[in-house]
């Protein structure tokens, strides 16, 4: 466990804490892009000890909530209609599709397998070659490289039974996203830390200077997490908005060029539908048409139907900041992690889990 | 593993349909494979059911194992089922007797993997001082069946000094852990299909029947409550706890006791040691006035070597557990939802 306690040593988190109580003089509202920093900051009960001055709403970057439903059911549907091995990380499974989620399809005998790599359903193609296998390849930037890898190792072994249903989406053209709305309330942005382990720091450069916001590239630990909101109030205390890299053990400011030539490779930019959000242009990865033979999607033709179900789910306005957990008429009531009826209560870096984890305290 | 005694003689190498039958083939199985090993007076009877003579308020407790694999680090599917139920009668504060065996097997079962699940069973049974006193097993076709499922029910006599009910538990009472936890959960991972990863995490199946008696002995009524927090681990033990007493219980992260393996392992896979099986630690609740003595009781025996305060129960959060992070923090647990999956970045 070295290397990790070290930076969750309480008295330097509260070091941080005591810091950013002597300077903040109003009320900021900030962001954490990543559905991981969301899981940390509710793990580690940092959200009870803010100043409450302080507010923090918790973004788009679980890729678990913003897979919309249609490829949730195209992922059921491959499973059971089309009999695939259909591969996953476990969080997909009980994201509610229209009819029913992945968990569902399993009980009624679907072959779905919950894995930590794709490159472990390769290894399961190679093992059936009687059988298509897919892998659900859902994740920001920072698991594109591995799904990419995935598809240039099965390329290379002639693997014909083996292909990825893409929902991979792209930090930026998000938080681009959520300025543009004009009811935002957004201040600041901790950035995602592991994204820019692999895109590197140059594409917030641009952001921070036309929306003028700070943008701090954050950790995962409580000492991240408290030096990152520390760094971020400090600039809008005194009016800055730079990028500032707070994770540089571990981001270097040109990313890794090793893993992004994969993802471009195999990848190309594309439009995406975001759930609750709607289409961002230019926000997403597909298989480039080279590597077709490995696009579900088309090797399967699957088609995307875009409406989706009426359950009452505000994720739309939860994922922008604009509304929070507890301004939803569902929330804790008809919807719960159990019985979820929108994806950010699903995975446990959804915002509403992160909440139903947090909420009972002050009641 | 060594096997205890070597197998005896069989026509056979596998299970089959016909062992399940309730002819002359499962006479042959028990015969051989089982009564040789697990005799008893009342066993060897061979009748429908046992005949057995008991004094005083009985617990009576059931539970089906279904584990996969069936061999893990530190035990089998075989010590598991006698050392659940034996605990699940310790929880009520009995000292378990007797306990019934059954198997469902899947046909194509090795014999020698059942042979080696039977001398588990018969040194776990030796260990927890029971009888095995009937018993039932059938061949199910392959594919309707995962190698081995077993029940198992047992009946035990509750100490006399024992007043184990959730509805005594009152402000101030203090929440002790018995031990390390999280080994069982994560010693299964370290082996699933598509996870294995090394490790040196075994099992922590044991019977705890011994020690709670012992406790009984030296603290009576004093103790409230005993759960062993099995699946769902121990957030979600605390959780029915808070839940069905109504009081609130606090506790304290800085206080938990985890082997840096455990911890390890958990952290790589993204799993909250609270919420990760146990199968040989149980919570204790207890007056405040004798927290102090049964946590250094609990420290001087075998199996209970590593027991830790985690926390109290408290007048706030009622019927809510509340964990105070390291952080110095606050966040409420609730039960394990679902299985525990694995957080995807």
């Amino acid at each position: 466990m070295q290397y990790v306690t070290e930076y969750r040593d309480a008295d330097i988190v509260h070091g941080y804490l005591a810091r950013i109580r002597s300077i903040v003089t109003k009320p900021w509202t900030i962001m954490e892009v990543c559905g991981g920093q969301t899981h940390s900051l509710v793990k580690h009960g940092l959200l009870d000890i803010l100043p409450p001055e302080i507010t923090i709403v918790h973004g788009p970057g679980c890729p678990v909530c913003v897979t919309p439903q249609s490829l949730i059911n195209q992922a059921v549907s491959l499973a059971i209609d089309h009999q695939v091995i259909l591969c996953s990380f476990g969080d997909m499974l009980r994201v509610p599709g229209s009819k029913m989620s992945l968990l569902e399809a399993k009980a009624r005998g679907a072959d779905v397998r919950i894995l930590y790599s794709p490159l472990e359903a390769v290894e399961i193609a190679k093992k059936f070659p009687d059988k298509q296998v897919v892998f659900f390849a859902v994740g920001f930037e920072t698991t594109a490289p591995a799904n990419a890898l995935s598809v240039l190792h099965a390329h290379r072994a002639g693997l014909q039974n083996y292909s990825i249903l893409t929902a991979h989406v792209l930090v930026p053209p998000a938080i681009r996203a959520i300025m543009d709305d004009p009811h935002t309330r957004v201040n600041g942005f901790l950035a995602a830390g592991h994204v820019c382990t692999i895109m590197g720091n140059s594409e917030y450069y641009p952001i921070a200077d036309e929306y003028k916001i700070p943008l701090v590239v954050t950790g995962f630990e409580p000492v991240d997490l408290m030096q990152g909101l520390y760094l971020t109030i400090q600039q809008l205390e005194d009016g800055k908005a730079e990028v500032i890299n707070q994770y540089s053990r571990v981001v270097k400011e040109e990313g890794n060029p090793d893993a992004r030539a994969v993802i471009e490779k195999v990848f190309e930019v594309s439009h995406r539908n975001w759930r609750g959000i709607g289409v961002i242009p230019r926000s997403g990865y597909a298989v480039k048409e080279e590597f077709a033979l490995y696009d579900a999607e088309k090797k399967f033709g699957l088609v995307a139907q875009e409406q989706e179900n009426e359950t009452g789910c505000i994720a739309g306005s939860i994922l922008k900041g604009l509304k929070k957990p507890k301004d939803c008429p569902h929330f804790g009531k008809t919807c719960t992690p159990l019985n979820p009826l929108g994806a950010p209560m699903v995975s446990t870096e959804g915002a509403c889990a992160a909440y139903y984890h947090f909420s009972g305290i002050a009641e | 593993m060594q096997l205890q005694c070597p197998i005896p003689q069989t026509d056979f190498d596998v299970i089959t349909l016909g062992h399940g039958s309730g002819g002359q083939l499962t006479s042959r199985l028990l015969d051989t494979l089982v009564f040789s090993q697990l005799t008893n007076p009342e066993l060897e009877k061979r009748h429908d059911g046992a005949i057995l003579q008991l004094d005083g308020k009985l617990a009576f407790s059931t539970d089906s194992y279904v584990v996969s694999p069936i061999f893990f680090p530190g035990g089998n599917i075989g010590d598991l089922a006698i050392n659940g139920t034996v605990n699940d009668l310790a929880m009520c504060g009995a000292l378990p007797k007797y306990l019934s065996l059954s198997f469902i097997i899947e046909e194509g079962l090795p014999v020698s993997e059942f042979w080696e699940v039977i001398q588990s069973i018969k040194q776990a049974a030796l260990k927890a001082n029971i009888s095995i006193v009937t018993g039932d097993t059938k061949v199910v076709e392959k594919g309707k069946g995962d190698k081995l499922f077993i029940n198992t029910s047992g009946i035990g006599s509750i100490h006399p000094k024992a007043q184990i009910d959730v509805n005594r538990v009152v402000t101030g009472d203090v929440v002790i852990v018995s031990n390390k936890i999280a080994h069982h959960g994560m010693a299964i991972m370290s082996i699933r299909e598509g996870l294995t990863f090394e490790s040196n995490i075994s099992t922590d199946s044991r019977p705890l029947s011994h020690v709670c008696m012992k406790c009984l002995d030296e603290f009576g009524a004093s103790i409230k409550v005993f759960r062993d927090p099995t699946r769902g681990g121990v957030a979600t033990t605390l959780t029915e706890i808070a839940e069905s007493s109504g009081k609130g219980i606090f506790i304290q992260e800085k206080n938990i006791n985890l082997d840096s393996s455990v911890e390890g392992a958990c952290e790589m896979l993204g799993l909250d040691p609270l919420y990760v099986a146990n199968e040989g630690v149980f919570i204790a609740i207890v007056d405040a006035s004798n927290a102090d003595d049964l946590l250094q009781f609990l420290k001087q025996q075998e199996e209970t070597a590593f027991a830790f305060k985690l926390g109290e129960v408290t007048d706030a959060y009622e019927g809510k557990v509340v964990l105070e992070s390291k952080m110095r923090g606050k966040r409420v647990l609730t039960k394990l939802i679902g299985d525990q999956l694995p957080r995807i970045c």
